[in-house]
């Protein structure tokens, strides 16, 4: 049973019933990614990533399949235990940040160990997150609001936040869909980095350019997979960097 | 369960919406203080009352003069001069159980020493005066049976008395002229204070009724006759026969009204104490009505807050809250303000009672029970109208909650 995936999906269905109608929102995906991947999974809108994500994400279950997440059969589980998975498996990282207003980017940080089954100190809890928060380039702004910090510092945030209970997989909602380009680069380059540390991530996005950073590129249309293929030109978001910041500096 | 970081989480909380979280407070505080502080008003003319009632004597029966309603004409307690000394002694000789029997006249006249002259309240009585209204002397002797007997011109005499007659000077010993007959002062009373009536009982020279009827007011017949009785449960019977005793030693057909009106001190105890009860019960649930209102301030803004806050709900399911822990959080912010709303009110409702009776001289009595009654019954509040919010927001969809504008 066990060959090296972290996340198989077998002939999930998803069906939204809105009074008499029933709307097939995703219909029969099978799907395998295995540990250490980046894909992308892209789609126009309708076209039912954003169901098949909330699936992934333990945030809904299917109608009908299964779902194996490390070889476990999470489809059937109740909101309780869904709610246990994506506190120990799944890391969220959100088109719109979704940071607590008000709330210190430490705090931020350290909300799922709060959740967390295990007893962390308050000291820990600190010493962890102040540690994920510069892993991701934030050091020195622990105490920063998110209205003091810029729209990719505080996607930088979530994904500290997405990080701090070493989850298997990090699932990015359109991380880029509020950042400007330059700042999406970097969030790339940090979703990069982070791949090449070995952490599984799955990424929905509708443009093309940013599937580039991608290992891997799930294409959905009606609810079905259409294309799934290996990005063969990959963008190397760091590299682009540096080349900006020479272009940019004068000669 | 994950109770110390949800407090804290639910603290944080209510930190970021300080305004809010201290006016959704203030309703509890003041209904809560409201409570506090009208229960301790009712309560403590209630405890006046009845103080001043205890004050009466224990066991006491009193025997009024006249009836409020005598042959049609309304004279009033004490009006209508029906009770002779006779009387008084047939009481202390004929009815069992009788320890002290005290013949009262009272009138008001000018009284002088020296240069010092003051109006005040003339009461005879007899000797066992003292005891039955358990009015010890503060300084000197009281007067004797020998001195009733006698009509000896003694008297003790109240400490307001004392002070407008003799100042500081001592006046045991000293003469008192009343009606210019010289009476020599034996002792000076224990201060009693205001009577319900408001009525300062310190303004007062206590004589032999022997005395006060021969040489100050005049006159043959007793006002009231005060009696003592051994034990509680003898006197129901006692007034009993007192009653039949009179009516016999008065001639009064069956079927005609008694020419005197019997009371005992229960009597008078319950008709006073009920309306300061009532009056309690009154202010309590006006309070109360507040403490409510309170109470739906806090449901009001906890659901605010469940629309408001409904992302944050989203995320805190998408990281792993599970149901129960936004549930417990709520809960936990509403009984927070609820409590803490509890506790300062309690503080403002003794300030506002301990304020009252110093500067507007109402008697108030803060009883532990009613704080604890208070206190509970906020934290119950802040349960109650926390729960549907806290349950509706756990019962929040985390699609829905992180999809939400």
């Amino acid at each position: 049973m066990n060959n090296g995936a972290l996340v198989r999906l077998l002939g999930v269905h998803k069906v939204y019933r809105t009074g008499e109608m029933e709307v097939p929102a995703v219909c029969g995906v099978s799907l395998e990614i295995k540990r250490g991947e980046f894909v992308a999974l892209m789609g126009a809108s309708g076209s039912g990533k954003s169901t098949l994500m909330n699936i992934l994400g333990c945030l809904d279950r299917p109608s009908s399949g299964h779902y194996l997440l490390d070889d476990a059969d999470v489809s059937g589980l109740d909101r309780d235990q869904l709610a246990d998975i994506r506190n120990r498996k799944i890391g969220f990282v959100f088109q719109n940040f979704n940071l607590l207003p008000r709330t210190s980017a430490r705090e931020n940080a350290e909300l799922p160990l709060v959740y967390s089954a295990q007893h962390l100190s308050h000291a820990q809890l600190r010493e962890r997150a102040d540690r994920v928060l510069a892993s991701v380039g934030l050091a020195g702004r622990e105490d920063h609001h998110p209205s003091q910090l810029s729209g990719g510092q505080q996607q930088r945030v979530a994904i500290a936040r997405a990080l701090i209970n070493d989850p298997e997989i990090l699932l990015a909602d359109e991380p880029t869909g509020n950042l400007d380009s330059r700042t999406s680069v970097e969030i790339m380059a940090v979703f990069q980095q982070l791949n090449e540390r070995g952490i599984t991530i799955i990424m929905v996005t509708h443009e093309q350019d940013i599937a580039a950073y991608a290992k891997r590129n799930v294409i959905m249309r009606d609810g079905l997979i259409r294309h799934d293929h290996l990005v063969t030109q990959r963008c190397d978001a760091q590299a682009q960097l540096q080349n900006g910041r020479d272009a940019a500096e004068p000669i | 369960m994950r109770i110390a970081p949800t407090f804290n989480v639910a603290y944080r909380a209510l930190r970021r919406n300080k305004m809010r979280s201290v006016l959704t407070a203030l309703g509890i505080i003041i209904g809560v203080g409201a409570v506090i502080a009208m229960v301790g008003i009712g309560n403590g003319a209630k405890a006046q009352v009845e103080s001043q009632i205890a004050s009466l004597g224990e066991n006491v029966i009193l025997i009024f003069s006249g009836s409020t309603t005598s042959s049609g004409i309304r004279t009033g307690w004490g009006g209508a001069g029906t009770l002779k000394i006779e009387d008084a002694e047939a009481i202390r000789r004929e009815v069992p159980g009788v320890i002290g029997v005290s013949e009262e006249v009272v009138s008001t006249t000018q009284v002088a020493a020296g240069n010092q002259n003051w109006f005040t309240r003339i009461y005879g009585e007899s000797a066992d005066y003292f005891d039955i209204r358990q009015w010890p002397l503060a300084d000197g002797v009281p007067f004797m049976a020998q001195d009733v007997r006698s009509a000896n011109k003694v008297c003790v005499i109240g400490r307001t008395t004392a002070t407008q007659i003799y100042g500081n000077e001592n006046p045991i010993g000293q003469i008192l002229r009343i009606k210019n007959v010289p009476f020599t002062i034996l002792g000076v009373l224990t201060p009693k204070g205001l009577s319900p009536q408001g009525v300062d009982q310190d303004d007062i020279v206590v004589m032999p009724y022997t005395s006060a009827m021969k040489r100050v007011i005049g006159g043959t017949t007793l006002r009231n006759i005060n009696v003592q009785i051994g034990e509680a449960r003898q006197i129901e019977a006692a007034q009993q026969q007192i009653i039949s005793l009179l009516r016999q030693r008065h001639n009064i057909r069956p079927g005609r009204d008694d020419d005197f009106t019997v009371r005992t001190q229960q009597e008078i105890a319950e008709a006073a104490t009920a309306t300061s009860r009532v009056m309690t019960v009154l202010l309590g649930a006006i309070a109360g009505v507040s403490l409510l209102v309170g109470g739906i301030g806090i449901m009001n803004i906890m659901l605010v807050s469940v629309t408001e806050r409904t992302r944050e709900i989203g995320v805190r399911m998408a990281v792993g809250a599970r149901g129960n822990d936004i549930l417990t959080q709520f809960l936990i912010e509403a009984v927070t303000l609820s409590s803490v709303g509890g506790v300062i009110g309690i503080i403002c409702g003794i300030a506002t009672s301990k304020i009252l009776s110093i500067y507007a001289h109402w008697p108030t009595l803060i009883s532990i029970s009613s704080i604890a009654i208070a206190f509970l019954f906020a934290a119950a509040v802040g349960v109650f109208f926390g729960f549907y919010p806290a349950r509706k927001a756990a019962a929040l969809d985390p699609i829905e909650a992180l999809r939400y504008e």
